[in-house]
């Protein structure tokens, strides 16, 4: 039944090429922790963009009773937190795996250094590991201040100000994530809201794109 | 004789080379090695990987429901900050003295960017063909000293951290329905107590007085002879109307 499926698609799509694009080419020995144990440092990778994957559906779910308002925001997060079924893991996984996400997205860049992995002609995908790198880090700032509790409302505050003393485009920066030249508050929550969930993860799709499409273009680097 | 499937690929990537003359790394098919399809062999093994890092997770997330503090108070000016552990570096580099104050533009912007920057450029910083660490040592030991760096300012952050304030800083507070025609109360508003401790008892100069715990007899001693910065002396009534003040502060409790 499914092969039948696959047989109608494919005669009209031609989609096995695409297929073999994703999924047909050889694993080398030095990256097979089956063969060497010591060669688990190549499973970081992997394992950032499984949490990745885990904070995008976990982000999904909060989101169905997050409320990005300065009234409602923690009265919501504490409700989800408190009464609604499961919603401690749902949260508890999304907040451990933004640890975990940085985690692991560090323990890879230290591999990929250290194995010189980065050099011609892998020079490209190295750039836009770094930018995966920021994009990370930008979720991590917004995403500490959506609960609107103590800890995010003063840690944005030091966090914005940081933002400020950049010479000359300071100020501009400051008021474009704040909202607003002296408040941090209502359009501060909503835009960390929608950075959060709509920008970076945006950003963030894109460059993950691109880091796999040219990991598939060139290859696992070779053994050292 | 092309080399791998019949093709010539620059270095050991799968990008055809076009001219032959390789000053590259060799590509896989130079290494005899037991290298497998990744579908679905290796992908099984991914899963594998995988299941076992989900099961720390859970363990992770079960163990330990993650914080949430009281509502955000804009006014209160006491609460020392906290980024997330993964930033307190560079809180840490902002608190010293040629990095912060006049000098914030070099622990804010100056020390990053640099940091930043030369992680972004490492590829065209570091341009030779090898690749084994101990024969690139000026990038490995910068590296090295950057990782030693982020461990120590760290380090220095968690441990200068008054962690028991932090806690109790960002508690929930509940609050507690105050009944302002209760005689304990009107006792309460009488007395000098409401100047410290707040209209609703919410502290203020003074400790919060709801869930506090303590008996009646407990909090008549202390409005008598006071506690930490409370001076004696502060109640100045009858014993009856005591009675009913203690008993009053000693019944708010959040449900």
């Amino acid at each position: 039944m499914l092969n039948k499926i696959y047989d109608w698609v494919d005669e009209r799509l031609d989609i096995t090429p695409i297929w073999r694009d994703i999924a047909d080419h050889e694993v080398p020995e030095h990256v097979n922790p089956a063969h060497h144990f010591s060669a688990f440092v190549y499973c970081f990778g992997g394992l950032t963009f499984f949490v990745t994957v885990i904070q995008i559906l976990s982000g999904m779910f909060l989101t169905m009773y997050y409320v990005p308002d300065i009234e409602n925001a923690w009265k919501s997060v504490y409700y989800l937190q408190n009464e609604v079924a499961f919603g401690e893991i749902v949260r508890g996984m999304h907040h451990w795996g933004a640890s975990l996400v940085i985690v692991m997205m560090f323990l890879h860049t230290l591999r990929v250094f250290f194995t010189g992995s980065y050099k011609k002609p892998r020079e490209l995908n190295w750039i836009v590991g770094v930018l995966i790198f920021c994009v990370m880090l930008g979720l991590g700032f917004t995403g500490y201040l959506l609960p609107w509790d103590m800890k995010a409302l003063f840690a944005t505050k030091v966090g914005i100000q940081i933002a400020a003393s950049v010479p000359f485009i300071g100020e501009l920066i400051k008021i474009l994530l704040a909202g607003d030249a002296t408040i941090i508050g209502a359009q501060t929550l909503t835009r960390f809201f929608a950075i959060h969930v709509f920008f970076l993860p945006a950003g963030l799709l894109a460059l993950l794109a691109a880091h796999f499409i040219m990991i598939r273009r060139q290859g696992i680097s070779g053994p050292l | 004789m092309h080399k791998g499937k019949g093709m010539k690929f620059v270095g050991d990537s799968r990008v055809q080379e076009k001219n032959n003359k390789s000053v590259y790394p060799p590509d896989y098919s130079e290494y005899p090695g037991k290298t497998e399809p990744f579908w679905p062999d290796f992908l099984l093994k991914e899963w594998m990987v995988g299941a076992v890092f989900l099961v720390g997770y859970l363990i992770l997330t079960v163990a330990h429901p993650s914080p949430l503090e009281g509502q955000a108070d804009p006014t209160n000016t006491g609460y020392i900050p906290m980024p997330d552990w993964y930033f307190l570096f560079l809180y840490q580099l902002l608190k010293y003295e040629y990095a912060s104050g006049p000098y914030n533009t070099i622990g804010a912007i100056v020390v990053p960017a640099i940091a930043i920057g030369a992680l972004m450029l490492a590829p065209f910083l570091d341009r030779g063909p090898e690749r084994k660490p101990l024969k690139r040592p000026l990038p490995v030991a910068f590296m090295l000293l950057a990782l030693a760096s982020m461990v120590y300012l760290t380090w220095e952050s968690v441990v200068n951290h008054d962690w028991a304030a932090a806690k109790k800083q960002g508690q929930i507070v509940k609050e507690v329905e105050i009944d302002q025609e209760d005689p304990g109360y009107k006792v309460y508003a009488k007395q000098s107590c409401i100047n410290c401790h707040g209209d609703k008892l919410q502290g203020g100069a003074g400790p919060n007085l709801t869930n506090t715990g303590l008996s009646p007899d407990e909090i008549a001693k202390i409005a008598h002879e006071g506690k930490g910065g409370m001076p004696p002396g502060q109640y100045k009534g009858s014993d009856e109307d005591l009675q009913k003040l203690a008993k009053f502060i000693s019944e708010l409790k959040a449900e």
